[in-house]
């Protein structure tokens, strides 16, 4: 048998499909006797609607029909709703503005949803579309977060006054400011977590249909959590009884958080395939994924580090401004204080922190959880923070953090911001990063590319995460409308393969190839023998989806402890089988033997005598089939160090990444090289925010400016380096598995990095995402003026 | 409405289209061969590059009656007999592929790019592939990929 368990490189079971041109994403999928969707969108970011005038597109050629908000108002369909509640600095929870699928009386972000038509081809939808008339009177629109604030600023909703969400705080103010009242230093930055769009490959896409003969609905969407998708929409917005409604999410073409959450295309599908008596189909068209997917990021920081007069870190202290957008997206307020804020202690023992949050509305899409989601913005402040402090203390930014390290005996780890790591090895990570990289090698590489004419600068990211949110009791306390458990059923034929069905969905990860690996080592039976079936409420009883790196540490862990209980009542029927106490039998690598004899039964037999039970214990069902639920004990902490090296072409301000090394702690890895992959893929994103990536609204008029691949510049092959991947580990302590997550490290840990880079290049403390080839020609122009 | 027909993957096909009709949804809706994918408006993500005349193109930037009697090859037909080409053998091997979207058109470039060049360096493939958006692997595994199958296709 090849090497298919724990640890093996297993090359992946869905790429045929893939490869071959096989796969079956949304928009593949035609349904019979299915219609068209067009979505009429506001040219606005702030207007009210007068009027709906849908007469002349209603008759036009192959139109069946054309919705607007009233007509769902009339079949009382709700406001999307936002999952997560955020109580205030006062008590109080967060403003919630209605957010209905169809705007009612104003449109409040270009791309906002007014109307949908409904024809026999797309063409004839989009074509009678532009016959829709309405009649907006337009009013002014605030598309800065920085000034939605200010007194006078257009307001968004009336219930939000100030365009204020919430006003949010997590630690001590006063124990901060006598902390920093006794620092030798105090480190001051101003950032801005530059706002992006997440351009999964795929567009969103959603088929609704509605069944007359049994009253129920099928969706098929590009969803990264179905069950939750078919929660929302039944519960909140749709009114149906949740088993009157089956999501489909098949091959799914890229998340990255971005398909979370409940969108109105979908919702309006769905609700239509009824009123029209037909499926429904839509596709978004690309300009659509920029101005109606979800957006994320998009802070305006203000931080300070207090330190004694060796560079330790004495306390925190952080203001932020996160820009939540037009609407409140599916779990748009936790992502600025859950996600965020409990993740400034970083790897650090800095004592005290405190951190003030004000989420704001404004006249632009809604803002919710892309790749790291809060994360990756804590990081970036810190990892900021920390080399800035290291500039100015002039400590080599290795030895800053060295010095700040929680250390391994300091585990369990309770930070001052609600966290409590549970295990780590971070000087190791640094060790390993720093003889990756070479650094002692970097001053004469650095006068290497001086002797070029070049600029050459190299950067720290030592970064963590909290990934698997959990468990259902804290998040509760903390505000989630749901538990963060996960699902798994283990099926065992009686034939002896193995179906699994897992609330975890795949839509990159490989959870058909890892998933299979866990179930092959566990139980003892190949690979080819196990499938994994994922991403329908039909055939999988429940689940909460893939987001937050959660698939392995709680979907796994839900695998591992179903053929836990599959083992468990396989070895009572070979007990049976073999005429021994259950206490003598053993099981290892698929077989069970009664200890000190030669009797043995394999697991595929006692799959057989399960569902042909001829032969069979009395007081126990026949079958071989178990479901169970995990609920995490706490969050897993990922944590590691990018190194990034860079060369600067002071000529033309063009930044070239030369050097990339990533060490990371995943704990135990199922299989290095997908992990590897999904390490690779989020240093991209992160560089991707850092060098090229920038959503950028007319501050005026709240237009889109950056509304196709023509001005919002995704990261191509030639605008990044290979990357060199190590790996350090602790195993997770309180997950079976000892697995941690991998999917969102690199765009966590990569922002930082590079910006440190470059401005270590420059010879400047900081600067802005993106650094676009201008802004750094022309800071690299300053710097050698300012030279001379 | 005007009849194109062509040759798709060794078959003869002929179809009904609009004037505006684009060869990707000539593919895609009227052959139902779905392996080609839209991922942009703006001709600019490439995952719908097929080959057309044994020269790779962004179907989505052509019109069907453009392709009227030429000889295409979508991702489809690639594979002879069930065997992967070694462009898509080697993206297995070296993970080159994730979700599997950007996939058809990655390698359908990278087979036009051996076919031109059969001895790239690290750098002239990622030049090659600037056409090609990906999202997911950030590019190293497909670069490794196609490294390996200019190899394995020197024999
Ligand atoms: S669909 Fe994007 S380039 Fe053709
Ligand atoms: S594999 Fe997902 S976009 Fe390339």
């Amino acid at each position: 048998m090849p090497d298919t368990g724990i640890g093996a490189s297993v090359r992946r079971t869905e790429d045929f499909r893939f490869l071959t041109g096989q796969g079956r994403y949304t928009d593949d999928i035609n349904r019979p006797g299915q219609v068209h969707a067009h979505f009429v969108r506001s040219p606005h970011a702030h207007a009210k609607i007068k009027s709906v005038d849908t007469a002349a597109a209603g008759k036009a050629p192959g139109v069946l029909a054309v919705f607007t908000g009233a007509d769902m108002a009339a079949d009382n369909v709700g406001s999307l709703p936002c999952g997560w509640v955020v109580t205030d600095r006062h008590g109080d929870p967060h403003k919630a503005p209605a957010h209905f699928p169809l705007a009612r009386d104003k449109v409040r972000y270009v791309g906002d949803h007014v109307a949908v038509v409904i024809a026999q081809t797309y063409v004839q939808a989009k074509e009678a579309g532009e016959q829709v008339t309405v009649d907006y009177e337009e009013l002014p629109a605030i598309a800065s977060s920085a000034k939605a604030m200010d007194s006078g600023a257009p307001q968004v909703h009336d219930e939000a006054s100030g365009n204020l969400c919430y006003d949010w705080v997590l630690g001590d103010e006063a124990e901060a400011d006598a902390a920093f009242a006794k620092a030798h230093h105090v480190t001051r930055i101003d950032l801005v977590n530059n706002r992006l769009i997440p351009n999964a490959m795929e567009p969103r896409a959603a088929i609704g249909e509605y069944d007359g003969g049994t009253g129920s609905y099928t969706l098929y969407s590009t969803s990264q959590n179905p069950h939750l998708l078919k929660l929302i929409l039944c519960a909140f917005v749709l009114g149906l009884s949740e088993n009157k409604l089956r999501v489909i999410a098949p091959d799914v073409g890229g998340g990255f958080g971005s398909k979370i959450f409940c969108y109105a295309e979908e919702t309006v599908c769905t609700w239509a395939a009824k009123k029209v008596g037909a499926p429904v189909k839509w596709t978004a068209e690309r300009s659509e994924s920029f101005t109606s997917d979800a957006h994320g990021r998009d802070h305006i920081t203000h931080a300070e580090l207090a330190m004694d007069k060796d560079g330790k870190f004495l306390g925190m202290k952080v203001q932020t401004t996160a820009n939540l957008g037009a609407y409140l997206s599916s779990f748009a307020t936790s992502v600025p204080t859950y996600l965020y804020a409990t993740l400034l202690a970083g790897q650090y023992t800095t004592p005290v922190i405190f951190a003030n949050v004000k989420a704001v509305f404004t006249n632009t899409a809604p803002v919710d959880a892309y790749r790291g989601a809060g994360r990756p913005e804590a990081t970036y402040v810190v990892e900021r923070l920390v080399e800035v402090a290291a500039r100015e203390m002039k400590l080599d930014p290795a030895e800053i953090r060295r010095r700040n390290f929680i250390q391994p005996d300091q585990f369990p780890y309770q930070t001052p911001v609600a966290l409590q790591y549970d295990i780590g090895n971070y000087g190791q990570s640094m060790d390993k990063a720093l003889e990756m990289i070479d650094y002692q090698g970097f001053p004469e590489r650095r006068k290497a590319s001086e002797a070029k004419g070049k600029l050459r600068g190299i950067g720290f990211s030592a970064y963590i995460e909290a990934c698997g949110i959990a468990p259902s009791a804290v998040v509760g306390s903390l505000g989630a409308g749901v538990g963060l458990w996960e699902s798994a059923q283990v099926r065992f034929n009686a034939t002896g393969s193995v179906s699994i069905f897992t609330g975890s969905h795949s839509h990159g990860q490989g959870h058909e190839t890892t998933f299979a690996q866990l179930v092959s080592e566990t139980l003892g039976i190949p690979m080819e023998n196990v499938e994994i079936v994922h991403g329908d409420t039909g055939s999988i009883p429940m689940g909460m989806g893939t987001y937050g790196s959660r698939s392995l540490a709680v979907g796994g862990s839900a695998i591992a402890k179903a053929c836990d209980k599959i083992i468990e009542k396989s070895r009572k029927i070979a007990a049976h089988l073999m005429e021994a106490s259950v206490e003598d039998v053993e099981f290892d690598k698929g077989t069970f033997r009664v200890a000190g004899t030669d009797k043995e039964k394999s697991i595929a037999e006692i799959a057989f005598t399960a569902y042909v039970p001829h032969n069979y214990p009395a007081d126990l069902e026949p079958g071989l089939d178990e479901t169970a639920f995990y609920d995490p004990l706490n969050f897993t902490y990922p944590a590691g160090v990018h190194i990034c090296e860079v060369e600067i072409e002071p000529s033309t301000g063009e930044t070239k990444i030369v050097d990339w090394v990533a060490v990371d702690d995943f704990g135990k890895i199922i299989n290095p090289m997908v992990v590897e992959g999904q390490v690779h893929g989020g240093i991209a994103q992160g560089v991707g925010q850092a060098l090229l990536e920038n959503c950028v609204y007319d501050l005026e008029s709240g237009q889109l400016l950056t509304g196709s691949y023509m001005d919002y510049c995704m990261p191509r092959a030639d605008n990044l380096p290979s990357f060199r991947v190590g790996m350090t580990q602790t195993a997770c302590t309180h997950n079976p598995l000892g697995v941690k997550g991998c999917g969102e490290a690199g765009a966590i840990a990569a922002p930082a990095a590079t910006i440190n880079a470059i401005t270590d290049a420059l010879g400047i403390l900081s600067m802005d995402m993106p650094a676009t080839s201008e802004k750094v020609w022309r800071l690299a122009n300053q710097h050698a003026q300012a030279a001379e | 409405m005007p009849t194109v027909s062509m040759t798709v993957n060794g078959r003869a096909v002929t179809g009904d289209v609009e004037g505006r009709t684009l060869l990707v949804q000539f593919l895609r809706e009227n052959l139902h061969l779905t392996g080609t994918h839209v991922g942009c408006d703006t001709s600019q993500c490439g995952a719908c590059v097929v080959h057309v005349d044994g020269e790779s193109v962004k179907s989505c930037t052509m019109l069907a009656l453009q392709a009227d009697g030429a000889e295409v090859t979508t991702i489809e037909g690639l594979a002879k007999n069930g065997d992967l080409h070694p462009v898509q053998a080697a993206f297995r091997e070296h993970h080159g592929l994730q979700c599997g979207f950007c996939t058809p058109g990655m390698v359908m470039s990278a087979v036009d790019l051996l076919k031109k060049n059969p001895n790239p360096d690290e750098g002239e493939i990622r030049e090659w592939l600037e056409g090609n958006i990906c999202r997911c692997t950030g590019y190293h595994n497909i670069v490794k990929a196609i490294q390996s199958a200019a190899a394995d296709m020197k024999g």
